[in-house]
């Protein structure tokens, strides 16, 4: 049967055009119901038994939620109690339509089997079309669909088996709800109904608040004024009223935030937005509206820190009070624009983490929730578990937040695990720092060879077999996922073969699956201490892709004929097999090297490549390639309890530099490759020249020692700091490295057609990328497929060459390499808490390695750690010593102490858990001692309580 | 939400279709008594009109003229209500000189043409209303009047355009399908033998998905080549009842 649909769209340039299209209706289309014996189908998703008790449906039924349940209860959904659910064509393309994630995680949940979630194609099925009505609005024709589809499966399972197998229609829309009731359907609100559910209380907690409980949680008092629709804000932002811009809220003020408005090419501005009523309801990183104030009314930023203390009820006096004191009347210099939200064009709201406080009253089911990051108001939720989650880190999302309530609503996602814990901490860090880290989901694993997996013949026949080569990997200790291996022989002429052997993982993962989409979208595998969060599943990135020793492996080798002095005579890409002989760690691979009594195949490779990484490295440090130094610590985990049991920093090898050496000689023979074969859509690396401003810190640091420092190239850093040396004062060269990475900016990866500026400033290198990690880094798999074309091993496919599509992609993998470091770093913080929490009070000596208005920072070498010493206290009632800060210096005068940059000092450092949401690091200082400053030096704690350690 | 979802996961395109299914096909031939052959034939919501004169003497410039077939001269145009937007769709421009190009070309391969030397074959192609497909709408269309015309040809030209989605090609594209960023491919077949008429495609694909294209084009074909069957033996029976024989 044929159906036309005609509908009217407005057209780019404003016009009116008239669509037409062919809507065919089948009778073909099934029903998916194990009971049904009418329809012809070849495999049923809904089971005949579909149990869930509930006390409204003692039967067996499947469930129907229309659009908006979906929308806002996909939490619910998501839990496995909820199975055997059709989902109608018309609530599908709704979701697609209105919410891009929401609409992912139904299609994720739909592909899940354990669930039996049915796609109903009901827009295309003969009996459940319809056509929208003169003066239907298309909402109301969408519900009329979902109420006729109900109606045509209750009838449908009826004609088929007299079971009392029945189908619940569950909407939240009252109109809607009567309406069904009219045509006697069977008819729930999604609140109704999950509660009527026995023995899953927990999930009423998930429930999202519906628009009519909101106006029972507040009062009725107006604090906001309205927002205004966006019709009126979209005339606004074209005549130029209003301004476009991104709400970032301040940390440490939260009546204080600014908006960042993107104007034409670097012309953007900031717009501070001070007090509640201005705020207007924004939450960080929504996209809003701002009217800028009369410049009479302009503020400038307050120094003050506020944090929001605020209990359940709306306590205005107080609060009046603190806006009060924000309005400090400040120089007219200081003053920025401000302006006041007058309306929200996208909220970008997030489940957020943190904790509850419980209410006063005891038997209150409503109670406020604190987010972990300070930037977020704090959310009213209302949950009957309340007294076993205050010790615990949950998860919230907001729903909405009306005109006259103090704080948004929320409701309860999912519990973390107990504060202070060590997993829960994890979880927390990776979803503050939007780490993807779900387990992979079925989607994603259907995409992975079948086990057990060996190299087919075809493969072989495809590929270069280099099985009799001696390849070995050096990685560092407990290793799993060895993503590179080496080898060096001489050749009969006399030259040396060096090959650089790379896991083929696009092998494995094929592009534009969902594998592959789900690879991108975490674009890096993130190392936490004790815990890795893959990229890839785990039988790709610890098996099947890592270049283990003994076992045949799929490679991507880049194979170069050297002479003796390290010159390339030769390079040459191929895909391969190999069998590395051995994996060997940085110390076993040196200790080889070292022992001149071993003289096996393995050990002579190595030597090779070792002779060749210093030759290799004299030229680049010669060519101008920076050698930075940060500290990295490394735990040493209690085996059992996983808890750090002692901290050092990481040592370098020869063999570290070696296998380096090779990467980066490798990187940047493909990089040359990919290049000059895709000059439009090569994914690179750069690392563009920081400007001369940022290495202010560095020449005063220099010059406060009476070092010269020069900073005009890359070589010339890099020279003077090799000279730079203090007699008696050897740490202080690894102090100015430190410093000097500090000023370095950031490297990114780009696209090779959308940029013209490819060089490398760290590495002294025209043109680099990044081809040696594949298995933890998404970039590495895309440079792997554009060699692979390049050589003709593999087959191209168009978003390859689409050099927008492949920009799009390296500002993710940008972002989510910044976001893993972050993450790891916050690891690294909070293990470093965690090692302090044991040890109790420790006294160590430290260096000055910046010196602020009211505090140094000092840096401990021993663990890498690093912290600040306030010389001005909050207690008012202590007064604040004397403090003359001197920014050329730059030095700080304490009374009658004057701190320069890399002094030597004594501090004492212990752990402030005073606020368990917010643990850190206290240091105070010991030597020098000044009187009304320093502390005496604490006792520390015996160290026979400290755990021995075998090594 | 960007952009339209192509094909479903449960296999079902945007119009409801699923991937190998063709548009309604519905034709009728002899539609105009004073042409030699005529045809109208809506393919879903394209609809062309094809008019045949011929095969006649040479007209316009006799240095065109080949001693040993026939020449054919097509003529492409679209009507300037044919598509969302009303246009002016002056004859000559690139577009339509390009289909009429590629229409001469595929009935070239298909009609008999040395059966009548220095004489020629005027085809008219009219889109009266266009959604997708417009090239295999007017070969089919063609070769319905063609066959009107009584000219003999060695097989029904068929043709079709594929797209490939998600690893699937879909046969017989509309337009909200082809503007969906898809690389589609046009393929005129002679389906007995089959022999290609002509394949045309300027979208980017790799080579390794071409065969599974052409093959999902050919059974397209093959199946547009039933329906034009039936509809030439439909028409012939109809108008020997009227003859009375």
């Amino acid at each position: 049967m044929l159906k036309s649909k005609t509908f009217v769209k407005k057209t780019r340039s404003g016009g009116v055009m008239k669509v037409v299209r062919e809507h065919y209706l089948r009778d073909d289309i099934w029903c998916g119901s194990e009971v049904c014996s009418e329809c012809k189908q070849e495999s049923t998703v809904l089971q005949r038994d579909a149990c869930m008790e509930s006390n409204l449906c003692s039967y067996p039924h499947y469930l129907l939620p229309d659009t908006n349940v979906v929308l806002h209860q996909i939490d619910v959904l998501e839990d496995p109690v909820i199975r055997n659910v059709i989902i109608l064509q018309t609530v599908l393309q709704e979701v697609r339509h209105r919410s891009a994630p929401v609409y992912k995680r139904l299609k994720d949940i739909i592909h899940e089997k354990e669930k039996h979630f049915y796609t109903f194609t009901n827009e295309h099925h003969r009996e459940t079309f319809i056509e929208r009505e003169p003066g239907e609005s298309a909402n109301d024709r969408n519900d009329r669909a979902i109420r006729v589809a109900a109606k045509w499966y209750s009838q449908h399972l009826k004609a088929s088996d007299s079971d009392r197998l029945k189908v619940v229609l569950l909407t939240n829309d009252r109109g809607n709800k009567e309406k069904a009731e009219e045509k006697a359907l069977l008819v729930y609100k999604f609140e109704e109904y999950i509660k009527s559910l026995i023995a899953n209380t927990e999930l009423v907690d998930h429930l999202a608040l519906s628009n009519d409980d909101k106006n029972e949680i507040s009062s009725s008092k107006v604090l906001f004024p309205e927002h205004l629709p966006l019709s009126r804000i979209q005339t606004g932002i074209k005549s130029g009223s209003f301004l476009q811009g991104t709400f970032r809220a301040s940390r440490d003020n939260y009546l204080e935030a600014s908006v960042f408005v993107q104007g034409e090419e670097e012309d953007s501005t900031e717009v501070l937005i001070q007090g509640l009523q201005n705020l207007n309801r924004a939450v960080h990183q929504d996209v809003v509206a701002v009217q800028l104030l009369p410049r009479n009314e302009w503020v400038a930023p307050s120094s003050v820190v506020l944090q929001d203390e605020g209990k359940a009820k709306d306590d205005n006096a107080e609060e009046e009070e603190e806006e009060k004191a924000l309005r400090v009347s400040a120089a007219e210099a200081a003053r920025k624009p401000t302006g006041k939200v007058v309306g929200i064009i996208k909220r970008n709201w997030r489940p957020f983490c943190g904790m509850l406080n419980l209410s006063q009253i005891k038997e209150s089911t409503r109670h406020l929730f604190t987010p972990a990051d300070r930037r977020v108001p704090r959310i009213r939720i209302e949950t009957r578990q309340a007294a076993s989650l205050a010790a615990q880190r949950i998860m919230v999302a907001i729903d909405g937040w009306p005109k006259h309530s103090r704080y948004p609503n929320g409701h309860f996602v999912r519990s973390l695990g107990s504060a202070g814990d060590k997993d829960t901490e994890q979880e927390v860090l990776l979803l503050e720092h939007d780490v993807p880290h779900q387990a992979f989901s079925q989607a994603v694993l259907s995409f992975l060879p079948k086990m057990p997996w060996a190299i087919t013949p075809e493969d072989m026949a495809k590929r270069q077999d280099l099985r009799h080569l001696t390849v070995c990997s050096v990685d560092p200790p407990g290793c799993t996922d060895i993503d590179d291996a080496l080898h060096c022989r001489e050749l009969d002429n006399g030259n040396l073969e060096v090959g650089v052997h790379i896991a083929d993982v696009s092998h494995f993962i094929r592009p534009g699956n969902a594998l592959d989409k789900e690879a991108a979208s975490r674009g890096t595998t993130v190392y936490l201490c004790g815990k890795r969060i893959d990229m890839v599943p785990e039988l790709l990135s610890s098996n099947l892709c890592s270049l283990r020793s003994n076992v045949e492996r799929l490679a991507f080798s880049c194979i170069w004929e050297m002479n003796h002095e390290a010159e390339i005579l030769k390079t040459r890409f191929t895909k391969s097999v190999i069998n590395s002989k051995a994996s060997l760690t940085y110390a076993e691979a040196q200790m080889r090297i070292d022992d001149t009594s071993k003289n096996d195949d393995i050990t002579k490779s190595l030597r090779g490549l070792n002779k060749l990484a210093k030759i290799l490295k004299r030229q680049r440090i010669e060519k101008g390639a920076l050698t930075l130094s940060s500290l990295e610590v490394r735990f040493h985990m209690d085996s059992e309890t996983h808890d750090p049991i002692d901290l050092q920093t990481k040592e370098l090898m020869e063999t570290n530099s070696m296998v380096e050496e090779f990467m980066l000689l490798a990187n940047i023979s493909v990089a040359q490759k990919t290049f000059d074969e895709f000059s439009e859509c090569a994914l690179l690396r750069k690392h563009p020249a920081p400007p001369p401003s940022n290495y202010d810190i560095l020449l005063k640091a220099g010059k406060s020692k009476h070092v010269e420092i020069h900073t005009d190239s890359a070589k010339a850093l890099a020279d003077s700091l090799d000279v730079a040396t203090v007699d008696g004062f050897p740490y202080f060269n690894t102090l100015l490295r430190i410093l000097a990475t500090r000023c370095m900016m950031q490297a990114v990866y780009f696209c090779s057609g959308m940029d013209n500026d490819f060089h490398h400033y760290g590495l002294a290198s025209p043109i680099y990328t990044h081809f040696t990690s594949p298995i933890r880094r998404y970039a590495d798999i895309i440079v792997h497929r554009l060699l692979a074309v390049a050589i003709g091993a593999d087959s191209t496919y168009p978003d390859l060459m689409d050099k927008h599509k492949q920009s799009a992609l390296c500002n993710n993998l940008n972002y989510r390499h910044k976001m893993s470091q972050y993450a790891q770093r916050a690891s690294v913080a909070f293990h470093t808490q965690l090692f302090f929490k044991s040890r109790g009070i420790l006294n160590e000596d430290g260096f000055v390695l910046f010196v602020r208005k009211n505090a140094i920072i000092v840096l401990i070498p021993k663990f890498g750690l690093e912290g600040t010493v306030f010389f001005d206290s909050k207690d008012k009632a202590k007064a604040n010593p004397n403090l003359v800060f001197d920014e050329e210096g730059p030095t700080l005068a304490v009374e009658q102490h004057t701190f320069h940059i890399f002094d030597k000092v004594k501090v004492t450092i212990s752990l402030d858990d005073s606020n368990i949401q917010h643990q850190k690091i206290r240091m105070a200082l010991i030597d020098p001692v000044i009187p009304g400053v320093s502390v005496p030096a604490p006792d520390v704690e015996p160290q026979a309580k400290k755990p021995k350690l075998d090594r | 939400m960007a952009g339209l979802e192509l094909l479903s996961d449960q296999g079902y395109r945007i119009d409801g279709r699923k991937a190998t299914e063709l548009r309604k096909v519905q034709a009728r031939m002899g539609v105009f008594a004073q042409a030699d052959g005529s045809a109208y034939l809506e393919q879903g919501n394209t609809k062309a009109l094809a008019v045949v004169y011929g095969p006649h003497e040479m007209r316009g410039s006799r240095s065109r003229t080949l001693h040993d077939r026939a020449v054919i001269n097509c003529q492409y145009s679209m009507a300037t209500f044919s598509t969302a937007e009303r246009k002016r769709r002056p004859h000559g421009d690139r577009k339509s000189t390009e289909m009429s190009l590629h229409l001469k070309q595929t009935f070239e391969a298909a009609v008999m043409t040395q059966l009548y030397p220095r004489s020629q074959i005027d085809i008219y192609v009219k889109i009266l209303q266009s959604d997708g497909g417009n090239y295999s709408v007017c070969v089919n269309a063609a070769t319905l009047a063609v066959i009107d015309a009584g000219i003999p040809m060695r097989d029904y030209v068929c043709a079709c355009t594929v797209g490939f989605v998600d690893e699937t090609p879909l046969a017989d594209l509309c337009y909200a399908e082809e503007g969906g960023g898809v690389s589609s491919l046009a393929l005129a077949l002679l389906p007995r033998g089959g022999q290609i008429a002509l394949l045309q495609m300027d979208a980017r694909l790799h080579q390794d998905h071409l065969e599974t294209l052409m093959e999902a084009a050919m059974t397209a074909c093959k199946g547009v080549s039933k329906v034009l069957d039936e509809v030439v033996r439909q028409h012939l029976q109809e108008v020997s009842v009227l003859t009375g024989e």
